[in-house]
C-alpha cells in the first residue's frame, strides 16, 4: 500500500536519505531500526512531507506523496506519531482527542471507525483525565495519547517514531500492547525503533538503515539469524 | 481630587485600544512564529482610510468602523499569501526583515497620499459628548473604546475556547507542523489569522483616530507599547493580552500623573521585571 522508491532528502544542504526504498503491505507492523542519526526519523518525515524529499517517489495507494503538504497526506490516510509525544500542551486530553478528527470528515477514512468513545473505553486512563491539560500527563500517559489523537483521523497507515524512547519497561509494554491493539483493528503500521528487543516482539518484518540508507530487510526469523548485521548496525 | 478617576479612566480606554492592536499580534506571533513590525502600520492605515472615508461621507464613523477593517483584511491576507508565505522557507530572520521593510513602505506611502503631518478627525453625536460617571464629566468615546475592547475580546474568547476553530487554532499556537501532519490545512489558517490580525489592527486604527490625531508616527508609537504587551502577556496568550494591556494601560496612564518624566521608562521596567521573573511572560507557555 506504500511504497517508497529511492528517496533523497536534505535539512538544508546535508543530505540525510541516500536513497530509501521500501515498501508496506496492508496489515503489516513493520520496523525501521538502526542506531542514532542514521535517517530514520527523516524516513517517516518524508512519507509525511514534513521534509520534502528532493528526489524520488513515494506511492500510497496509487497517489504521489512527494510535493504534497503534511495536510494534504494525512487526508488520504496517513497518520503520523512524532518522536517527543508533541501532544498539545495547553489543550485539555478529550480536545487534544479532537483535533485529531480531520476537519469536514464524516465518514472514517479506515477500517478502524475510531471514535472519542472507543477511546476512552479502551484507555479508561485517559477518561479519568480528560478534562487535563495535555502538559499535565506522565510520559506513557502523553504517548498514549499522541497515538490515539492520531487514531481519531481513522488513518489507513501509521508512521511511528520512537514511540518507546524515555519510557519505564512496564509502560513499554502498555505502549507495545496498545500497538497491537491498533494494528488488530486494520491499521497498517510503519514504526522507528532504537529499542530492538521491544521492536522484535511487535513488528513481522524489520528494515535496518545506516546512514542514509536500507541496510538490511527480511523478516524476525531473517533478523535473528543475521548476527553479523545485528552486530554491526545494531548494538552499541 | 477628581484626577484618580479620570486617570483611571483614561487608562481603560488606552488598555482597550491597546489590546486590540496586541490581540492580533500575539496570535500571529504565537502560531507563525513571525514578529510582525508592519502589524501598527496596518492600524496606521485603518486610521488613515478611516479618515478619508469620514471627509467623503461626512461623519461615517460605523460605517467605517466596518468598512476599514475588512479593507484591512484583504491587504493582510494578501501579504501572507504572496509575501510572506514565500520568504517563510528562509526563516525567521528574513520574515522580520519583510515585515519590517512592509512598515517602511506602508508608512512612506501614507505620507506620501495624505501627507506628513497631523489629521483631525471630530467624530460628532453621542459618541462625542460627554456623560457624568463616578461623579466626574467624561468623554463618551473612551468608554466607547474600552467596551469595543471588550466586545472584541469577548467574541475571540469564545471562538477560541468555545468553538473546533477554537481549538485548531489553540493547538497550532502550541505546535503548527503536528496539527499541520493531524490533517488541517495550516497554511489556510495561518492567512486566516494574519488577515485578522490586519483587520484587528484597521479596527483599532478607526477607533484610534478621533482620540488620537492620524499621523504617519502613530504606528511606531503604538507599536513598542504592543510588543510590551505581548512579551508581558506571553507570547500567543490572548488572555495574556488582556492583563497586560490593561497594566500598561493604567501604567502609562498614572505615570503621567505621578512621575512624568519617566512613564515612558515606567512600561519598560514592568518589562524587565516580568522577564526577569518569568521569561515566558505572565501567562506563556514554558517552552
Amino acid at each position: 500500500m506504500l511504497e517508497v522508491r529511492d528517496i533523497h532528502s536534505y535539512y538544508g544542504k546535508s543530505h540525510i536519505l541516500h536513497g530509501v526504498s521500501l515498501d508496506l503491505k496492508e496489515g503489516e507492523l513493520v520496523c525501521l531500526l538502526g542506531r542514532n542519526g542514521v535517517g530514520k526519523s527523516t524516513t517517516l518525515k518524508s512519507i509525511m512531507g514534513v521534509v520534502k524529499p528532493q528526489q524520488g517517489s513515494i506511492r500510497f495507494r496509487d497517489q504521489e506523496l512527494t510535493g504534497k503538504d503534511p495536510y494534504e497526506i494525512a487526508r488520504l490516510g496517513v497518520g503520523y506519531v512524532p518522536e517527543d509525544r508533541r501532544i498539545f500542551r495547553s489543550l485539555t486530553v478529550h480536545e487534544n482527542l479532537l483535533m485529531g478528527i480531520k476537519s469536514g470528515e464524516k465518514e472514517s477514512v479506515g477500517e478502524g471507525g475510531w471514535t472519542v468513545e472507543r477511546v476512552y473505553q479502551l484507555f479508561p486512563r485517559l477518561e479519568e483525565r480528560k478534562n487535563n491539560k495535555g502538559s499535565h500527563l506522565s510520559g506513557g500517559e502523553q504517548q498514549m495519547l499522541t497515538v490515539v489523537r492520531t487514531l481519531m483521523g481513522n488513518p489507513r497507515v501509521i508512521l511511528i517514531d520512537e514511540p518507546t524512547e524515555g519510557l519505564a519497561p512496564l509502560i513499554v509494554k502498555d505502549v507495545l500492547d496498545m500497538l497491537v491493539t491498533v494494528r488488530k483493528s486494520g491499521v497498517t503500521i510503519l514504526m522507528v525503533e532504537q529499542n530492538f528487543k521491544a521492536a522484535i516482539k511487535v513488528a513481522d518484518r524489520f528494515y535496518i538503515m545506516s546512514k542514509g540508507q536500507i541496510v538490511f530487510a527480511g523478516n524476525t526469523a531473517a533478523l535473528l539469524a543475521a548476527e553479523e548485521v545485528r552486530k554491526n548496525y545494531l548494538e552499541v | 481630587m477628581n484626577e484618580i478617576p479620570v486617570f483611571f479612566l483614561h487608562g481603560l480606554a488606552y488598555a482597550g485600544l491597546l489590546f486590540l492592536v496586541s490581540a492580533g499580534l500575539t496570535l500571529v506571533f504565537g502560531m507563525m512564529n513571525v514578529l510582525n513590525f508592519a502589524h501598527a502600520a496596518m492600524y496606521m492605515l485603518g486610521a488613515y482610510f478611516s479618515y478619508s472615508i469620514m471627509m467623503h461621507f461626512t461623519g461615517q464613523f460605523w460605517l467605517s468602523l466596518m468598512v476599514c477593517p475588512a479593507i484591512l483584511f484583504i491587504i493582510g491576507a494578501l501579504i501572507e499569501r504572496f509575501l510572506l508565505r514565500r520568504v517563510h522557507k528562509f526563516g525567521h530572520v528574513q520574515e522580520l526583515l519583510l515585515t519590517f521593510g512592509l512598515a517602511y513602505i506602508i508608512t512612506e506611502l501614507v505620507k506620501w497620499y495624505w501627507g506628513n503631518y497631523p489629521l483631525a478627525v471630530n467624530i460628532g453625536g453621542f459618541l462625542g459628548s460627554t456623560i457624568q460617571i463616578i461623579g466626574i464629566t467624561y468623554p463618551v468615546y473612551r468608554i466607547f473604546i474600552f467596551l469595543c475592547a471588550i466586545f472584541v475580546g469577548t467574541v475571540m474568547a469564545l471562538i477560541l475556547y468555545k468553538t473546533r476553530l477554537g481549538i485548531i487554532l489553540r493547538a497550532a499556537v502550541n505546535d503548527s507542523e503536528m496539527t499541520n501532519t493531524l490533517g488541517v490545512n495550516v497554511p489556510l489558517v495561518f492567512m486566516g489569522v494574519f488577515a485578522f490580525g490586519a483587520a484587528l489592527s484597521g479596527f483599532a486604527g478607526v477607533i484610534a483616530g478621533p482620540l488620537l490625531s492620524t499621523f504617519p508616527g502613530m504606528a511606531q508609537e503604538i507599536l513598542l507599547d504592543a510588543f510590551v504587551v505581548i512579551v508581558v502577556g506571553g507570547f500567543g496568550s490572548l488572555g495574556g493580552a488582556v492583563v497586560a494591556s490593561l497594566l500598561i494601560g493604567q501604567l502609562q496612564s498614572f505615570g503621567v500623573l505621578l512621575f512624568p518624566k519617566l512613564s515612558i521608562a515606567l512600561v519598560y521596567l514592568l518589562m524587565a521585571v516580568v522577564l526577569i521573573i518569568k521569561p515566558s511572560g505572565l501567562f506563556g507557555e514554558e517552552q
